[in-house]
């Protein structure tokens, strides 16, 4: 499965992704400059974290006017998987691709931690092997996740496909 | 011509950098200040040739497509000759 890291300028966790990519999960994986326009070569499309165009504006907003943007459109209606980390995740919900928009945390702390998350969708690719939680209290359930939320507009993980949308609710924030 | 564009967070969103202005203000001294809220100002020069009619619906489009975000924020187009 070949996987593709998406570099903006600004971007400061692309090497992380590609990192875990071709060391721990073992695939082939190659950097693509937000400028490149042809995917059609890869399965699937990682957008990693950072500071894309310095988060002027707002944060992913300038980003999803890269040329790679349209290109990663059309990639995850055709159904193949696109995954938005931290930032990554603010550029697809300014780009349309994700539902919503982010805003700053209440109490403009730093706060970087282990929360749990419910899985909310195992209907996916990236959460089809998870299992579905019946409610909060069945800790079992959950997955631990490190979610940092920052001064600037909060922070979660989420990925997308075609159709797909997956969400972790985090619970007892 | 100049077009002015003031970008404001909803009404119904929460502004916690006005918030924390405001407690900055009353700790200065300020009293009798109810509420702050933060917002983004943006000044576009336009070519002389284009028509206020022109200017407006150019700076509203730009305004709505990519200086806000029209989940969260409102916005407000002045032209100014």
């Amino acid at each position: 499965m070949k996987f593709g890291v998406v570099v903006f300028p600004g971007s400061n966790c692309d090497h992380d992704a590609y990192h875990v990519i071709s060391k721990h999960v073992g695939q082939p994986v190659d950097f693509i400059w937000h400028r490149d326009i042809d995917l059609s070569t890869y399965d699937a499309v990682i957008i990693p974290g950072g500071f894309s165009y310095g988060d002027y504006l707002r944060a992913g907003a300038l980003a999803r006017f890269s040329p790679v943007m349209n290109s990663i459109r059309e990639f995850a209606a055709q159904g193949n998987l696109v995954l938005g980390i931290c930032n990554g995740f603010q550029i697809l919900c300014e780009a349309g691709l994700l539902p919503g928009a982010l805003i700053r945390n209440r109490d403009l702390h730093f706060i970087c931690d282990y929360v749990n998350v419910r899985v909310e969708n195992t209907d996916t690719p990236f959460t089809q092997e998870l299992k579905p939680a019946a409610c909060c209290a069945c800790r079992s359930r959950m997955l631990k996740a490190i979610m940092s939320v920052t001064t600037r507009p909060s922070k979660t993980w989420c990925a997308t496909s075609k159709s797909f949308f997956v969400t972790a609710t985090a619970a007892e924030m | 011509m100049k077009a002015k564009v003031y970008v404001t967070l909803k009404p119904s969103v929460l502004d916690p950098q006005g918030k924390a202005i405001k407690h900055s203000v009353e700790l200065l001294g300020f009293h009798g200040v109810n509420d702050i809220r933060q917002g983004k100002y943006f000044e576009i020069s336009l070519d002389s040739s284009v028509s206020e009619t022109n200017a407006r619906e150019e700076a509203t489009r730009l305004a709505h497509d990519v200086l806000s975000n029209p989940i969260i924020e409102d916005f407000r187009v002045e032209i100014e000759k």
